[in-house]
């Protein structure tokens, strides 16, 4: 007998290791719980992290634009107005209002971690024969490549952005037949033109997008673009990616600007996301609680046929107390040690899935992210979820009247 | 008397009290157990004896009347103050033994002390082999409690009644479910135990040749003592 256990420990333990059978069926359904919980969770958070990594490494997390422009109605009187319809005016490519105090007000805010000031228009590229229309972004790289990962998108060249560079998506250049190094000639609709040279070729993935995305340096789209000094976006990040949409309405409250969320512009990627974090959240709690219930099903089990054991145990002195604890420590242990034999099933389990699933280009479907902190987090939960399903069991056996337990 | 360990005045115990069902099993029961004193307490099943029993060694309490145990009037006490008053002053044998079958013989003999205490000790250990020695078992101390006969299980609840060296022991027909060797084996042990320490025994039985061997015999009739 252990010197350092108190008594309630090894009553426990003993019990438990007594009533064998029992104990290993408890423990396996436990496994199987905590197994699926930990395979799950951590699959779906490397889903996740995979679908945020591709949307929010390829566009910021908040965008700043001119507000609409509205037709204004003439008056005679107070509510009267003239015309009978209202026309909306066409929107012009218009800068930002003063925006280099708003990117001062946004770079002074704790939770935005970057802001870049971008201006977007359309422009020809041509080269020879061909010419295709595209969009044409003009950005500072040292803040707008934290936003959108450029660099890591490059498939040929480097995402360098002189006034003489450009960098063009993949199917952009096998329309042009232009490879790296290679020069196009950008026409702006006001007739204004530049050549520049491919510095890098880059692939956002998707054929869409690559057809028409163009890097330029901010100061060479704003004079093609024919908006000096002007910008037509400031994208932002933010450390709460969660947090965006309160943001940017904080934002649009106190500045004249329009902020779009990426959780208002992706509002179907946000649903789905937050369907999959629902699903797998009641997916736990059904696991959570029909584990719940084995265990407290076992333990009931296991008052009644130690009835006569805690009669005894109550006739030699032992308090309500000290028999409650004993059954919560069982409970408490079947938890621990089947979060341990299921957190391992659930990592050999997902490193087996992340082995064999695979995108159709063979890349991994998601990425194996197993962090201790799940581990953790799993195992209290389990040893947490056994107390508590122990209670009742652990409650019944510390009231029994031992009169009644002795004679059985 | 000055001496007494046990003593009941006027105890009834009726269940079901205030209902159609109302039973009284035990009816002005009064009784004085002597220190070192070797009672039997005799009757027909179903006469109450181990109700009687129940409500000396505090498992239950009586409907009415006045139990004391070595002075102290149990009444007025809280279930945290009986538990511990059970646990340091009575000792329990029971027929069926009532070994702990997941613990070995000696585990079992250290029980007591090892709940009111908490942890287990070097000391603890001494003392269960030492009682286990005294009830004749000291090589069985590792046995589990299954794996012991019948005569051999119920010397080790002995050894464990006798663990917190209890001023009365309470034993309800220990012998009962023992061949009459055995029985007389248990029986003789207990009486060494009273003679030698000095504790006093409240022996239920239905064995008169037992009962005969005892200080005093008392005889319980339809929840009536007769003496």
């Amino acid at each position: 007998m252990n010197r350092w256990l108190p008594i309630e420990w090894t009553m426990a333990v003993r019990f438990l290791r007594e009533g064998r059978l029992q104990t290993i069926f408890i423990i396996g359904g436990i496994s199987i719980g905590v197994g699926v919980i930990v395979f799950m969770s951590a699959m779906l958070a490397g889903l996740q992290a995979n679908f945020i990594k591709r949307v929010l490494t390829s566009q910021p997390q908040i965008q700043l634009l001119s507000p609409d422009q509205i037709a204004r109605p003439l008056r005679n009187t107070a509510g009267e107005i003239e015309d009978a319809v209202v026309q909306r005016p066409s929107q012009r490519v218009i800068s930002i209002d003063q925006w280099p105090k708003i990117r001062a007000q946004m770079q002074a805010m704790p939770e935005i971690v970057t802001v870049s000031p971008t201006i977007l228009g359309s422009v020809l590229a041509v080269r020879g024969d061909a010419s295709r229309s595209v969009n044409l972004s003009g950005v500072e790289p040292d803040s707008y490549f934290k936003i959108v990962k450029v660099p890591d998108y490059i498939v040929a060249g480097e995402p360098r952005l002189t006034s003489e560079d450009i960098i063009i998506g993949t199917e952009l250049a096998k329309d042009l037949g232009a490879t790296v190094g290679d020069k196009l000639n950008i026409r702006a609709a006001s007739g204004a033109m530049r050549v520049l040279t491919i510095s890098g070729i880059v692939d956002l993935g998707n054929k869409g997008v690559n057809q028409r995305v163009c890097y330029a340096a901010l100061r060479t789209a704003q004079s093609l673009l024919g908006m000096i000094g002007g910008v037509t976006t400031i994208d932002i990040t933010v450390g709460d990616i969660y947090a965006a949409e309160d943001i940017a309405q904080r934002i649009q409250a106190a500045n004249v600007v329009e902020a779009d969320s990426w959780i208002r512009t992706n509002a179907q990627f946000f649903t789905a996301v937050q369907a999959q974090q629902n699903t797998n959240t009641l997916i736990r709690l059904f696991v959570g609680l029909s584990v719940a219930f084995g265990i407290a099903a076992v333990l009931i089990v296991s008052v009644i046929q130690r009835s006569k054991d805690i009669g005894i145990l109550r006739a030699m002195g032992t308090s309500r107390g000290q028999v409650l604890r004993v059954f919560l420590l069982q409970g408490g242990l079947l938890g621990f040690v089947g979060s341990l034999f299921g957190a391992a099933m659930g990592a050999f389990a997902l490193v087996y899935w992340h082995s064999v699933a695979r995108q159709a280009d063979g890349t991994e479907l998601f990425p194996l992210i197993l962090e201790r902190s799940l581990f953790i987090y799993t195992a209290l939960l389990a040893t947490g979820t056994g107390i508590l399903a122990a209670m009742a069991p652990a409650i019944r056996a510390a009231k029994l009247d031992p009169v009644v337990a002795i004679r059985g | 008397m000055a001496d007494a360990i046990l003593k009941l005045e006027r105890v009834c115990k009726a269940y079901n009290v205030g209902l159609p069902t109302e039973t009284e099993v035990l009816h002005d029961i009064d009784l004085e157990l002597d220190h070192g004193e070797f009672l039997a307490l005799i009757g027909p099943s179903g006469s109450g004896k181990s109700t009687l029993l129940n409500i000396v060694g505090l498992l239950d309490r009586p409907t009415s009347g006045r139990l004391s145990i070595k002075g102290h009037d149990t009444a007025s006490l809280g279930d945290a103050e009986i538990t511990r008053l059970r646990g340091h002053t009575i000792g329990f044998v029971f027929q069926y033994h009532l070994l702990i079958s997941a613990f070995t013989a000696r585990e079992n003999v250290m029980m007591p002390m090892l709940v009111d205490r908490g942890f287990p000790s070097a000391e603890i250990e001494v003392r269960a082999d030492r009682l286990l020695a005294q009830v004749g078992l000291e090589k069985f101390a590792g046995n589990l409690a299954n794996n012991m006969s019948g005569g051999q299980q119920q010397r080790v609840a002995v050894a464990r009644a006798l663990a917190m060296g209890p001023d009365l022991v309470l034993a309800d027909e220990p012998t009962g479910n023992l061949d009459t060797r055995s029985a007389d084996a248990v029986f003789e042990l207990m009486r060494q135990v009273n003679r030698d320490s000095g504790t006093s025994f409240l022996l239920v039985t239905h064995n008169m040749d037992l009962a005969q061997r005892c200080d005093r015999i008392i005889e319980v009739i339809d929840g009536r003592i007769r003496a």
